[in-house]
This record gives structure tokens, C-alpha cells and sequence, in this order.
């Protein structure tokens, strides 16, 4: 009797772990989505495909990684969408084909992805703009320029060395091909995780909290928001190279992007508004958004219809995720 | 607590279910033996419509054989000499120039218009754009109406229903109306202009699949986005032919035009086994398609894209089995050109339909030549060759 007890009770904590609120959720969520592929089609975890996701997921989870510097420290990012079209659409420009101009290109798209990056860091902590606005009218700016620019649609081309880190890989047995975008999502990521928890990491969670609080405690605020915005546009600008890499120029590169996410930072449990999660988080909430879209497919499911099943889980998850910040004020009875 | 998790689940339940069962409804027939309703879209499916596009792609048309853009098929003349008149101002309200398609179209109607004002027979150009948004070209329209100083008004319109009563009250000025590209539901216009239609593209793409597959061989659709009556067509039309075809269908999938979403879904299928051709109801991210074959190391497909150039070129790089169905760009010349004809008196085509065929591997390499020096994001039939602007005005864009 008293042995079931125990069990059950350990089970519970497990499940809670699992099932439990804040980030734990996403996790659960993507282990279930992935379970649903397996019976659905066991081809997917053959490691060629499973590579091939890895490939399509990785600007997705640059992006959400860069999202999160910016949501966890009490602000929103809409322009990255905006920034990786603008950006694949200059470097198509600028290169027009020509190898030997690669180098020099990414340098000013780095260039031009920390200008922007400031520009909205600055008019939201100097100007006090709100970020939403902020990054909205940066989202419209950049939409408009590109449009101005190009006469509406993209010119010239992308060099073959360009997009070999989004498109290509290293071959090898097993795998068949590793692909570039890979070990660059991962150095992103682990990158990440060591930013947080370095100091600057710890001021970011704090800013996002309690401005006031960090204010008082002797953060520069507005330099601190700053850096998180730089640094989301300049994984904007790592995701723009591999999304151009991995599908070349098309006019509508970018679309939607900030929307997905963010979707995905908060599906990883991340708050919006700060103080909040985690980076492995904010990259497991892309990694399922990414896998939902495997889904739908393998389910066949009319396209019609995927937004709003999209929509559904989403709100679900982050309800289910938010219960237990509902209701701490319930004591705990015994 | 529990009974959250018991809600969320059955909300996640509903919703897979809800679509599960979806899918085979989708793919049934619409109805049984209906005439009109053969395809799971009977919605957009005109069998008379369709069988008198088809039927028009073999008719010839009437017209300087050199000058495609003046060149009608089955025209029936109607007279204009109550718009003849000596102003020279032209309005022009455009729906957007927010693909690829239509800025090639507007650069060339713009060098069409230099010609014209160059020769006196155009003052003034006057041009606003409504970026796709239908309440903005409303007002846009309005806007040349009130002004009252419109020689002729030109509409692309951005949507069919909506910009219906727009193009009416501007006709009801009694200044010459040219609507071009898609259509209204109104012939109060003195002409509309337009290439064959949807129909015709759709089938042109679905015929070529049909007679270069082995029955049985498996196609995947491509399409950019729902409830475009243009877009709609093309694949009611391929529906109608696939399905009296050997090929199996695996799906139909929508894109927004997107490289990286056409890539990552035709990988998916490719996942999931082979894949022998594609049909894309537009050529957009055509090339993003072909590379995912090339990722995946299978063959290439039979394809069915468009005359952009980057699908063209890489058409004729890879050496693969495709046909580039069009949907003449060079409609963009005509209403500029009938503006002038009507402010002249003579007559021009109620409805004025423009010839439109696909290139094929025959003539591929001679529209490749013709357009080396292009872009890629530019479309093979634009027809502004012996435009004085050509070749600059649309490779430096």
C-alpha cells in the first residue's frame, strides 16, 4: 500500500516535471508531436531526413534564440522578418552572381543588421518608443526601402558560396550529408545558453522583470535592451544567409517570419513582458513549431485548415504552460 | 488540474480529427454525375468557360503576327467613336506591383507610355497604386473620377466582386474605361483586355504532365494561394484534367510563392517516396522546387513552371523534361496602345483576348537568347523588345 504510494506520488512528480508548467510544456509538446510523425511516417527518423529537418529548422531556431534576447528582457522584435528579407534580397543584389563579392557582402550585411539592430535598440530605451512600435514601423521601413529599392521585386543573384551554408553539407556515411545549417544553430544556441548565464544574462532576466528594480540595482537599462536588440538583428541577418541559402531569392523571403517566431519563443513557455525562461526553451518551442509543420503534412492536412489547428495548440499550450503561474496563491493542501 | 489536461487534450483531439476526416471529403467528387461540378472546387469550375478557353488556345489569332500584344483572338469589334477626343491625359489605377510578374509588366507599359508621349499622342500619365488593398483602389479610382480630367482611366483590378461597382460608377462618367489582367462583372468598359485565361494555363501545364508521365507516375501541386479567381482556374482546370488521367494526384499544397516553404514541403513529399512531376499554378519558387530533387539526390521530375527566367534558365541547365506555361506578360502593352486607339475613334475588341502559349524545349532557347541579359525574376513572353528602352529599363530595375 504504502509502496504504490510512493510510486504513484513519484510518477506524479515525474509527470509534473513533464507536464508541469513553464517551459517543461514544450518539451512534452514536441516529444508528442514527434511521436505522432513516428506513426504516421517511421521514414522521418531515417537520419537523411531527420537531416533535412535539421536544415529547414535551423534559421527558425537562430531566429527564436535572437527573439528571446529581446523577449526575455521585457521588449518584442518585429522587424526580423522584415530584416531577413531585406537581406537575402541585398545580398541577391550586391553578389549578382559574382563569387569573388561573397565575402565582402556578408560583411555589410552584418553591417547592416547591426545598424538596424541599434536603430531600434536606441529608439526604444533613448526615444521611449514602444518596442512594438518601434519594430513595427522598422518592419515597414525595411519592407518599403527593399520595395523602393528593387522596383518591387528582387534582381540579381546569390553566389554558389553564398548558399553553401544553407543549402549544402558535409558528406559522410549514415547521415549521408551533415548539413552546414546544423552545427551553426547549435553554436548559436550553445552560445546562448552560456550568454545567460553570464552576467550579462542575469541583468537581461532582471531588466525584463523589474526595470526599476535593475535600475535601482545599477543596470544602464537602455544599454542592456540595446545589446538584445543588436544581437537579434544579427541573427536575423545568420538566419537570412541560411534561409537564402537553403532556398535561393524568391519576393516573398522573410514573409511572416517575426510571427512565427515569437510563436515559437512563447510556445517554449518564454513570458512576454520578461523576466522568463529559457534559450533551450525558446529553441524547442522552434523546433516544434517546425515539426507541426511536418505534421500537417504528413497528415495531409488541407492547408486550408493549418493555421487554424496552428492557432489551436498554440493557445492551448500556452494556457496549459500558464496555469501554474495562475494560481500560486493557492495554498497547498495536505 | 486534471480536468484542464482533459480539455486541452480533447481540444487538440478535435481539431486532428476534425481534419483528418476532412481529407478524403476534399478528394471526393463534388457531386455525383453533375455536370457542372466535376471538381472538388466545382466552385470556381465553368465547364463552359473551361472548353471555350481550351478551344481558343488553337483558334488563330487576328493581328500583326510580330506584335502578340495587338493581336486578338475571336474579336468582336464594337465602336468607340463616342470616346473620340483630343485630351491626352491617361489615368492608370493599379492594383499592386507586388510580384515579380507585374513589375516586368508595369516597367514595360511604362516604356510603351514613353513612346507614346514622345510621338504627342500621350500628355500626361497619371498612375496611383493600391498596393493589393481593394478599399484604396476604390478610392484611387474615385479619385481620378472626381478629378474629372481623365482622358481614360485604365484598371488592373485587384480583386473581381469588390472593385465591381468602382470600375461602374467610372464608366459612368463617360470617359473610355480599359480593364485589364483579371476581370470585373460588368462590360460597361469600352474594352476588356486579358490573355486566354486560367483555364487554358492550368490545362497547358496538367496536358503536358499528363503526356510525359507513365500512368500511374505520382504528381504533386504546387499552389500559391486560395480564392484568386486567375489562380483558381489554373487548377480547376488541372484538377479536371488530372482526374481523367492515369496519374495519381499526392496532393496540393498552398506556398505563398515561397522558396523556402516550396522546398521544404516538396521535401517532405520526397520523404515520403517518390515524386515524378510537379504542377505549379505559378512559377514563383520554381527553381526552390527543382533543388529540393537535387538535396534529396532523386531525379528530376517533369515540370510544369512558368516563363520566369530563373526557372527557364535552370530548365535549360539541368536539361530536364518541362514546359513553361505563360500568362502573357506582354497584356501589359495593349491597354496603353487601345487608349490611343479609342481616343482615335477606331474601333477595338469588346473583349479583347490576347494570344497565350507555353514555351516549350523548342522554342526555350530562342526566348533564353532573347532575354540573356535579363534578371532572373523576369518573365520570358514580356514583349517589349523593340521598345527604345530595351534592354535597360528592365535589367537595371
Amino acid at each position: 500500500m504504502t509502496a504504490t504510494a510512493t510510486r504513484t506520488a513519484g510518477a506524479r512528480a515525474v509527470a509534473g516535471r513533464l507536464f508541469g508548467g513553464g517551459s517543461a510544456t514544450v518539451f512534452a509538446l514536441l516529444a508528442l508531436v514527434f511521436v505522432a510523425i513516428l506513426f504516421l511516417n517511421p521514414s522521418f527518423f531515417e537520419p537523411p531526413s531527420l537531416m533535412a529537418f535539421a536544415k529547414k529548422a535551423a534559421p527558425l531556431v537562430i531566429l527564436a534564440v535572437g527573439q528571446y534576447l529581446v523577449i526575455v528582457c521585457g521588449e518584442l522584435d518585429l522587424s526580423v522578418g522584415s530584416l531577413v528579407g531585406a537581406q537575402v534580397v541585398i545580398a541577391a543584389a550586391l553578389i549578382d552572381g559574382e563569387e569573388s563579392r561573397t565575402v565582402p557582402v556578408l560583411l555589410v550585411m552584418l553591417a547592416f543588421g547591426v545598424l538596424v539592430g541599434l536603430v531600434n535598440g536606441l529608439v526604444v530605451t533613448v526615444l521611449k518608443v514602444h518596442s512594438l512600435i518601434a519594430t513595427l514601423g522598422m518592419m515597414l521601413v525595411l519592407y518599403g526601402a527593399i520595395r523602393l529599392w528593387t522596383g518591387g521585386a528582387p534582381t540579381g543573384a546569390l553566389s554558389d558560396g553564398f548558399r553553401q551554408v544553407g543549402r549544402e553539407g558535409i558528406d559522410m556515411p549514415v547521415l549521408r550529408q551533415l548539413p552546414w545549417a546544423l552545427p551553426v544553430a547549435v553554436v548559436v544556441v550553445v552560445a546562448g545558453v552560456a550568454l545567460m548565464r553570464k552576467p550579462f544574462g542575469r541583468t537581461l532576466i532582471t531588466t525584463g522583470d523589474n526595470e526599476r528594480a535593475a535600475a535601482f540595482a545599477g543596470v544602464r537599462v537602455w544599454r542592456v535592451r540595446t545589446v538584445a536588440f543588436v544581437l537579434s538583428s544579427v541573427l536575423a541577418t545568420l538566419a537570412g544567409v541560411l534561409i537564402g541559402g537553403y532556398a535561393g531569392v524568391t519576393a516573398q523571403v522573410g514573409e511572416g517570419l517575426e510571427f512565427t517566431a515569437i510563436t515559437a519563443v512563447v510556445l517554449g513557455g518564454v513570458v512576454l513582458g520578461g523576466g522568463r525562461g529559457t534559450v533551450l526553451a525558446a529553441m524547442a518551442g522552434a523546433l516544434t513549431v517546425e515539426a507541426l509543420f511536418t505534421l500537417f503534412n504528413q497528415l495531409s492536412l488541407p492547408s486550408t485548415v493549418r493555421p487554424t489547428v496552428q492557432g489551436v495548440i498554440i493557445i492551448a499550450a500556452v494556457a496549459w504552460a500558464a496555469r501554474e503561474r495562475r494560481r500560486p496563491f493557492l495554498p497547498p493542501q495536505s | 488540474m486534471r480536468r484542464t489536461l482533459v480539455a486541452g487534450l480533447a481540444v487538440a483531439a478535435l481539431a486532428l480529427t476534425a481534419c483528418t476526416t476532412d481529407t478524403p471529403s476534399e478528394q471526393a467528387p463534388g457531386g455525383d454525375g453533375a455536370e457542372q461540378e466535376q471538381t472538388a472546387d466545382g466552385e470556381w469550375f465553368v465547364r463552359a468557360n473551361y472548353e471555350h478557353q481550351l478551344a481558343q488556345r488553337d483558334m488563330k489569332p487576328e493581328g500583326p503576327a510580330d506584335q502578340p500584344w495587338l493581336q486578338a483572338i475571336e474579336p468582336k469589334m464594337a465602336d468607340t467613336t463616342q470616346f473620340k477626343q483630343d485630351g491626352k491625359t491617361l489615368c492608370f489605377s493599379n492594383a499592386s506591383v507586388s510580384n515579380p510578374w507585374r513589375v516586368t509588366g508595369w516597367i514595360t507599359m511604362q516604356q510603351q507610355v514613353n513612346v507614346l508621349k514622345q510621338s504627342g499622342d500621350i500628355g500626361e500619365f497619371r498612375v496611383s497604386d493600391a498596393a493589393d488593398d481593394d478599399n484604396q483602389q476604390i478610392s484611387d479610382i474615385q479619385a481620378f473620377v472626381d478629378a474629372g480630367d481623365c482622358n481614360a482611366i485604365i484598371i488592373s483590378p485587384s480583386t473581381t466582386a469588390t472593385l465591381t461597382p468602382a470600375v461602374e460608377a467610372a464608366c459612368a462618367s463617360g470617359v473610355p474605361v480599359i480593364v485589364f489582367d483579371r476581370g470585373v462583372n460588368t462590360d460597361c468598359m469600352a474594352t476588356f483586355i486579358h490573355p486566354i485565361g486560367g483555364y487554358a494555363y492550368g490545362a497547358d501545364a496538367a496536358e503536358f504532365l499528363v503526356d510525359k508521365l507513365e500512368p500511374g507516375s505520382k504528381v504533386l501541386a504546387l499552389r500559391i494561394l486560395p480564392g484568386v479567381d486567375v489562380l483558381e482556374h489554373r487548377w480547376a482546370a488541372a484538377q479536371e484534367i488530372f482526374g481523367a488521367s492515369d496519374l495519381e494526384l499526392l496532393g496540393d499544397e498552398f506556398t505563398g510563392g515561397d522558396g523556402a516553404q516550396i522546398k521544404d514541403i516538396v521535401t517532405q513529399y520526397l520523404q515520403r517516396g517518390d515524386v515524378d512531376g510537379i504542377w505549379m499554378d505559378a512559377g514563383d519558387g520554381a527553381v526552390a522546387a527543382v533543388e529540393a530533387f537535387e538535396d534529396a539526390g532523386k531525379d528530376y521530375p517533369v515540370m510544369a513552371g512558368e516563363d520566369e527566367l530563373s526557372f527557364m534558365r535552370k530548365w535549360k541547365d539541368t536539361g530536364m523534361t518541362a514546359i513553361a506555361p505563360v500568362y502573357s506578360n506582354f497584356q501589359w502593352r495593349t491597354p496603353i496602345l487601345a487608349a490611343v486607339q479609342i481616343w482615335k475613334g477606331e474601333q477595338v475588341p469588346e473583349e479583347w483576348v490576347l494570344p497565350q502559349s507555353p514555351i516549350t524545349d523548342k522554342d526555350r532557347d530562342d526566348y533564353l537568347e532573347r532575354n540573356a541579359d535579363m534578371p532572373s525574376l523576369h518573365y520570358a513572353k514580356f514583349g517589349g523588345e523593340d521598345l527604345p528602352g530595351f534592354p535597360e529599363a528592365w535589367k537595371d530595375r
